[in-house]
Order: C-alpha cells, then sequence, then structure tokens
C-alpha cells in the first residue's frame, strides 16, 4: 500500500569511475560552505548579544517581595500542586515575633525550591498563585555543570532589595491590573 | 411509613427521618450540603442553613407549599411530601445567599490555614459561592486562643455552628468550652481560657467544618495534598485506635479520625492516639487512603482502578445526568407557567 508519492526508488547501479573518485561531491559541498560565508548568519554571539525578547517571556522564576520588602509567599502549596512537572518542593514554617518585616503573613516559606530541570517554565505556578509570589521573568536560567546547580533556593528565587528588585509590570496585563483595582474581590483587599 | 420525593426520586423512610436524612439515603446529587448537621452528634443542626430545601408540597393531606425554605436537617418527613433541592433554581440562589452569609466574617485566609484542602466552607464556597463580595466593612478579628497544648482556635475563621461544643457537651464530661455572648459577637472559648483536658477532646478537630480548631502538633507542618493518607489502627484501651495517619516518607505528621463521605466521623478517636503516637512502628498500617477523584488530596497519589466500581460510578453519572435533563424539563414548565 502507497500512502504519500514521495518515495523515492533507490538505484543499486554500480558507480562510474568519477563518481568513484568523489572530488566532484566534494567541491560540490565546499561550494555549499562557501556560498554562506557570505550570507548573514542566523546565530547570535550570546551571552555579548541577545536577542530581543517579549515581555511575556517564561524564564527563571523570582519569589516576588512586598513595598515593604517582605516576602509575599506563604508557602501555600498551589503552586506546587499546579505544577504539571511536579518540580516545586517547599517547607513551611511559622513567623516569630520581630520578623514581621521579612514574611507578609504568619506563614513563610522557610524551604521553596524549584528543579530547573524539571520545570518545563509553563507559567501555572504563576497563575495559581494567591499571593502574587512567584513570577517567571524574561530571564534565562544560566546553564551549569553540576546537577544540584540547578536546584534553585530561596538563595537564588528571592528578589534582592532595593534596586535589585526584579521588574515584573511587563507581565501584568490591563485585564489583570483592572481586576486588581475592584475591592470586592477577597484577594485584593 | 411515610414516602418523600426529593428532586423526583421517591423514597419510603421510616417515622421520624428527617429531610436530609432521607435524601441521604437516596444519596448523589439530591444531599444539601450541611454544615453544622452532623449525624454522630444529638441536636446538631439547624445553625447554618446550608441544608435548607424547598418544600412544595408539605403532605399528602395538606398539599400546600412551605412558605419559605426550610433547614431539611430539621425538617422531619411527611407522607407525600415534596421536596425540591437541585431541582429548584430559586433555591439554589437562596443557597448562594447562605454561603454568602457564612463567608461575610470568614478571613479567607486559606493560603495559610491547615484546614486548606479538607475544609467543608471551602468545598461548599467552591460550589455555591460568587468571587465578589458585597461587604465594605471590617471583618471580625479574634485573637488566637490555644486550648490546652495540643488545639490552636482561629476565632476569626469560625462560622459558629456549635459542633464542638456538642461533641464538649456529648463525649467529654465537665464541660469548660461552649458559646459566649449572642448575635454576630458571640464566639467559641473555654471559659477564661481553660484548657480542654479530656481524652476524647481533640475530636473537636474533625468535627470542626473550618480552619478555626486545628491540630497544634500539626501547625504550618504540611499541606495535606502533600501528604499520604494511610488508613492505620492500634490496640487502644480508650478508643477502637482506628484512624488515618497523614504520612510524608516515614514520617507520621498528623492523626485524624476516619470521616466517611459526609466528612463526619465514623469513630471517635481518643487524645493518646492522635497526639502521641506519631512514629510508624506504633501503628499496623492497613493501606492507602481512598481519597475521592475530585478532592484537591488525591494530586499525584496514584492508584489501582477497580474497574467494577468505575462502572458503579459511571452509571451513577449517567443517571446523574439523567437528572439534569429533568432539571431543564422543571424549569422549562415552570417559565410557561410565568408567562
Amino acid at each position: 500500500m502507497q500512502l504519500t508519492n514521495r518515495s523515492k526508488v533507490v538505484s543499486k547501479k554500480e558507480m562510474t569511475f568519477a563518481e568513484k573518485l568523489y572530488f566532484p561531491a566534494i567541491l560540490g559541498g565546499m561550494g555549499i560552505t562557501l556560498k554562506h560565508f557570505f550570507k548573514k548568519p542566523v546565530t547570535v554571539s550570546y551571552p555579548e548579544v541577545k536577542r530581543d525578547i517579549a515581555g511575556v517571556f517564561r524564564g527563571q522564576h523570582t519569589l516576588k517581595r512586598d513595598e515593604k520588602g517582605a516576602e509575599r509567599c506563604t508557602a501555600c502549596g498551589l503552586c506546587a500542586v499546579a505544577c504539571p512537572a511536579e518540580a516545586i518542593t517547599m517547607t513551611a514554617a511559622e513567623r516569630k515575633k520581630g520578623e514581621e518585616s521579612l514574611y507578609r503573613e504568619e506563614k513563610y516559606a522557610a524551604v521553596y525550591e524549584i528543579n530547573m530541570l524539571r520545570c518545563i517554565f509553563c507559567g501555572l505556578c504563576e497563575e495559581a498563585c494567591p499571593k502574587e509570589a512567584i513570577f517567571l521573568t524574561d530571564r534565562i536560567v544560566p546553564s551549569n555543570f553540576e546537577r544540584d546547580g540547578f536546584i534553585y533556593g530561596k538563595d537564588k528565587l528571592v528578589e534582592g532589595m532595593n534596586e535589585n528588585r526584579v521588574d515584573v509590570t511587563k507581565r501584568q496585563t490591563e485585564e489583570v491590573n483592572e481586576f486588581k483595582k475592584d475591592k470586592h474581590y477577597a484577594h485584593n483587599k | 411509613m411515610p414516602k418523600v420525593t426529593i428532586d423526583n426520586i421517591e423514597i419510603e423512610v421510616p417515622e421520624g427521618t428527617t429531610i436530609l436524612q432521607a435524601a441521604r439515603m437516596i444519596g448523589g446529587d439530591v444531599v444539601p450540603p450541611a454544615m453544622c448537621y452532623y449525624s454522630n452528634l444529638k441536636t446538631s443542626g439547624g445553625y447554618c442553613r446550608t441544608c435548607i430545601v424547598k418544600v412544595s408540597q408539605a403532605s399528602a393531606k395538606d398539599p400546600r407549599p412551605m412558605p419559605k425554605p426550610v433547614a431539611s436537617c430539621r425538617t422531619f418527613v411527611q407522607d407525600g411530601m415534596v421536596v425540591q433541592n437541585t431541582t429548584s433554581p430559586e433555591l439554589l440562589e437562596a443557597r448562594k445567599g447562605v454561603v454568602e452569609f457564612l463567608l461575610i466574617n470568614h478571613p479567607l485566609d486559606c493560603p495559610i490555614c491547615d484546614q486548606a484542602g479538607e475544609c467543608d466552607l471551602q468545598n461548599l464556597a467552591y460550589e455555591h459561592g460568587a468571587a465578589k463580595t458585597r461587604y465594605d466593612f471590617e471583618r471580625r478579628t479574634f485573637e488566637k486562643i490555644d486550648i490546652g497544648n495540643k488545639i490552636k482556635l482561629h476565632m476569626t475563621r469560625c462560622i459558629l455552628c456549635y459542633r464542638c461544643v456538642k461533641v464538649a457537651d456529648q463525649l467529654t464530661d465537665g464541660r469548660v468550652h461552649g458559646v459566649m455572648n449572642r448575635g454576630d459577637v458571640s464566639e467559641i472559648s473555654t471559659y477564661i481560657q481553660n484548657a480542654v483536658e479530656n481524652d476524647f477532646s481533640g475530636n473537636m478537630i474533625d468535627v470542626c467544618p473550618v480552619g478555626a480548631l486545628t491540630d497544634n502538633t500539626f501547625r504550618f507542618k504540611s499541606r495535606v495534598w502533600f501528604t499520604n493518607p494511610l488508613d492505620a489502627h492500634r490496640a487502644c484501651t480508650k478508643c477502637t485506635g482506628k484512624v488515618v495517619l497523614w504520612t510524608k516518607g516515614n514520617e507520621v505528621l498528623r492523626v485524624s479520625a476516619r470521616k466517611d463521605k459526609y466528612a463526619e466521623v465514623e469513630e471517635w478517636i481518643c487524645n493518646d492516639c492522635r497526639f502521641e503516637h506519631k512514629n510508624m512502628e506504633d501503628w499496623n498500617v492497613e493501606g492507602a487512603r481512598k481519597t475521592a477523584h475530585d478532592s484537591v488530596i488525591s494530586q499525584n497519589h496514584y492508584e489501582n482502578i477497580d474497574l467494577q466500581k468505575l462502572k458503579l460510578e459511571i452509571n451513577r453519572q449517567i443517571k446523574h445526568q439523567g437528572g439534569k435533563k429533568i432539571k431543564e424539563v422543571y424549569t422549562q414548565a415552570q417559565i410557561e407557567n410565568k408567562k
């Protein structure tokens, strides 16, 4: 049964002397290579040159802090349960007296790890987060020689203070900003 | 024996059965949700109003409808009674209003609440509630109270179902905890924060439909859906010792009583089992606890499927689809009547 007409009949005839030399074929191949010297390269020399990426590009995650610099994550586990790759694990802890400036609510993530080898950068964690704590950013996860180096803990995920903050304003669409203004949704209070 | 029709399904029940119990005898989707009624606790029910149903015919002798929705947990069936639950759109609207009332003062702190994932109010709000609130005022707040060193009371989350008070009344002796004050300032309290020191006081945690009473030894340990629930038992002199272990690896994070499909405790367990035995060696593990497939706890838990049971479930759902058709026919007839 023939499904397509793209199949080619392979001929098994003996090669001629000229063909057996392979010389014309090699020259032909080099010609193609030479042609590419005069074409615009399709690659860029990353990291010196970076391509333009969309504002909604989904790269390395960040755990946001609120306006006062307290961590927003409460270790509710919704990102982990939403994660189709099971890349996120966390351990919660209770906030002690005097730590109010560090953590926003009485529970916080003592350990928060994302396995970047497992992560498929789908952004479901970001979508599931009720506290606007986790965002995917336009940063690309750097390569590493060790597997352990791809397990990102809070040291790599939590954004810095002041000038080291990670800008995620591009990631919030008009509709989301409009939704957030409505104080009749309980989570906007 | 009186015959009652609930959502077009007729059933014969013994004298003195409530509508809720009759609906549970039928099972499936006709069962009204209940937040305060608890079949194991006497005189429970009648507070939360989530189980309201429409009685469109009071009895065979007096076929007039009841003037307003009635609490099905406190209304006894009469012969020839016709009850509507999911087939009545205005009843569902009324129930939505009840849920809105229950949520008025609820803090919605599910991300930090240990009950999240097994919370009756969460399920109820998900099924009936609205995403928006119309309430502009400050919600009532209370300080957290430790009832003994094992139970934590978050009065802010309480919906005043009185279940824990009934447990304290009926299961334990020398009750030191109850409801103080009246109306919207009423609160569950131990009188001047007296510890509840009774062998069965821990059952308050299990009967609480929200996260108001939580296990202090499990506080923030893990979300329920990261744990692996196992059926287990041990020889206990005080109770039957049949429990559910909420484990992570080889570690027992929490021990709770076994609950049936209406989230009601099957057999009460003692505090000794609940709080003092957190080692795997203490327990004879029977196997994995079955969790409902639509529960978040069943996430990432894989199990062998019993094909026979699956067939029964599919049949039930086909029946349920049939019920929906009846509902459509009914509403159509109603629209035409109004015209």
